[in-house]
């Protein structure tokens, strides 16, 4: 069962460079592909077993060689990314054919599932800021798929705030390496544990927090985000904000300040407060918003906020809290995502005045749609409720009540901006200018949800459903997410 | 002394970054920062009279360990670089794609992203 560990990053990146020789037989084996190898990959992390593994590669010892780790918390983040994977594979088969070149897409797709599943699995620095480098490069073309003007100008301006905020990571890495002289997780958190950190360590652990607080969006660095994600194709931004940000960013963050660095009350105080302004500023930014995607990109912002608020308690339910809630949010947000991608084709355009009455034209995303807002803005019985239930709970018992009547606060506004996209683009009477035709080559106004497009939106509906029965192995620890937290609150790697 | 001057390097890129308006020096600018990160990757290996990292048949393995320099971030650098180069062709790649749309090298005047 071990053996089948590298294979979680090595099937990916083989596939997405057979893509472009494959589509030479038959172009639609991009899309076959892809999806064959999503699912594949959602088999092989089902079958992972929850306890701590540590898979050397090519046999050598820990401190020398290569080690690829699973434990609860990579194998939740491996079954995220498949699946969101496969639910987008789906859906780019009916959305994504109004581009030229569409196996490129898949390559990317492919890399990017690639280099999310090796940070996940990596278990030392460099090979994680590698893996997070693929990633992004991925990410970066992806933004840039459609080649209009604003995509490249949102890819641009992510390009060179990514690159640096690489640069920083890179740095924060020399300087740990310097240090400490290993750069294995486990072997570094060993090094590491029981000292006081020096001047040059907690600088190197600014960077990388900072390094990595760009990648996830947090307030500050977070400009990149509401340009990249309505500039990517409806599918990618789904992916994106579904889990890239999170892979990439909120997981790298989380596993160094809790299984490296070890956490202490600053920290927490410092995620309490990064996490707490960007809950804010995103939500209130995202309520002024009248483009559909560029609302639902501030959305994505502040539900991180909440994510790093709810890790910042530092007790075990607000781990949970936050961990069941970022499995939430990989099911909602791409749905909404999707969404809109149907929304758009529907309504020729992204415009929220220019929309009107959807309901009868889409029936099938409109359904989907209110499913997922009133699962984002935390009404029962959707899975939004329950883990925003578990992370006020969790504010409450550690003594936080101003943040938990914030976050409660925050959810009303979330459902505020909600409902003025449920308004704005469904109800209301179809009375459209007729000169405001689909602008996209798929559809007449009739078949705006191919089967392909609605399949993964029902999915995702459905999930966001089901995703509630997580919590009835007890509140405090939902199926899952609990060996997930485990990992987090048995502090540092032992060696 | 040459640590000061990496973080020297490091900082003339990211002044760079920030005050160019022009894709193409902010793409040098970025290529700066990442010279001056290799350099202080390497610096953190290297040792004053150190000997290649090579063992030879007869070396004594003690004597060895105290004077060779680190190979690790030699190795890091190495991949680091082909990183480095694909980020810049896809940048450099990008800010093309940009000149045809806009004619203009200049990220002041591109302004269609807002809100």
């Amino acid at each position: 069962m071990n053996n089948l560990i590298p294979l979680l990053v090595v099937i990916p990146m083989g596939v997405a460079f057979a893509i472009p020789l494959a589509v030479r037989m038959n172009p639609r084996l991009g899309e076959l592909l892809s999806i064959l190898t999503a699912l594949t990959l959602l088999v092989i992390s089902l079958f992972l077993p929850s306890q701590e593994i540590i898979y050397h590669i090519g046999n050598w010892p820990t401190p020398d060689g290569i080690d690829l780790r699973v434990d609860g918390l990579s194998k939740l983040m491996l079954l995220i990314i498949s699946g969101l994977a496969l639910v987008v594979g789906i859906y780019s088969v009916g959305f994504i054919r109004q581009f030229t070149g569409h196996y490129r897409y898949y390559t990317l797709l492919m890399l990017m599932v690639t280099g999310m599943n090796g940070v996940v699995l990596s278990g030392d620095l460099f090979n994680l800021y590698i893996f997070v480098e693929i990633a992004t490069i991925a990410s970066y073309a992806l933004v840039a798929f459609g080649g209009e003007h604003e995509d490249l100008e949102a890819s641009f301006k992510y390009a060179v705030l990514g690159g640096l905020s690489s640069s920083v990571i890179l740095i924060g890495i020399a300087l740990v390496y310097g240090m400490t002289g290993t750069l294995n997780l486990t072997h570094l958190a060993s090094r590491l544990d029981g000292h006081v950190l020096t001047p040059t360590l907690q600088f190197a652990l600014a960077l990388l927090f900072c390094g990595f607080g760009l990648k996830s969006a947090l307030v500050p660095f977070h400009t990149w985000l509401p340009d990249a994600y309505p500039a990517a194709p409806a599918p990618i931004s789904a992916i994106l904000s579904g889990i890239t940000s999170k892979a990439i960013g909120l997981y790298v963050l989380v596993r160094l300040l809790f299984n490296v660095f070890g956490i202490t009350d600053d920290l927490l105080l410092l995620l309490r407060w990064s996490g707490g302004i960007t809950m804010v500023v995103g939500a209130l930014l995202a309520l002024g918003q009248w483009n559909i995607k560029r609302l639902f990109a501030y959305s994505s912002v502040s539900q991180v906020g909440l994510i790093v608020l709810a890790f910042g308690f530092g007790t075990t339910a607000g781990i949970v809290g936050a961990i069941f809630h970022l499995v939430n949010h990989a099911v909602f947000k791409p749905l909404l995502f999707l969404n809109s991608g149907a929304i758009e084709i529907a309504a020729g355009t992204r415009d929220l005045r220019k929309m009107h009455g959807l309901r009868s034209t889409i029936p099938v995303t409109a359904t989907t749609h209110m499913v997922g807002s009133l699962s984002i803005a935390g009404i029962p019985p959707f899975n939004g409720f329950w883990s925003k239930l578990i992370i006020v709970v969790a504010a409450v018992n550690a003594g936080f009540m101003g943040w938990a009547s914030l976050v409660v606060l925050m959810s009303i506004v979330t459902l505020a901006y909600q409902l003025k996209v449920q308004t704005a683009a469904f109800f209301g009477s179809n009375t459209r200018s007729p000169e405001v035709t689909p602008s996209i080559a798929t559809g007449s106004r009739s078949n705006a949800e191919p089967l392909f497009m609605a399949v993964p939106m029902i999915i995702l509906a459905i999930g966001c459903g089901a995703l509630s029965l997580l919590t009835l192995t007890g509140l405090d620890e939902p199926f899952f997410v609990a060996s997930a937290a485990e990992v987090l609150m048995k502090g540092v790697f032992t060696w | 002394m040459i640590y000061f001057l990496c973080f020297g390097l490091i900082l003339v890129g990211l002044y760079g970054v920030l005050v160019r308006r022009n894709t193409v020096k902010i793409i040098i600018s970025l290529l700066v920062i990442e010279y001056g990160i290799h350099l202080l990757l390497v610096l953190q290996g290297y040792r004053r009279g150190g000997v290649p990292p090579i063992v030879e048949p007869g070396t004594d393995q003690q004597t060895w360990i105290g004077q060779s320099v680190d190979p690790l971030p030699q190795a890091l650098v190495l991949t680091s670089i082909v990183i480095g180069l694909g980020v810049l062709a896809l940048l450099v790649s990008l800010s093309i794609r940009l000149f045809e749309r806009y004619g203009t090298m200049d990220i002041s005047k591109m302004r269609r992203l807002k809100g």
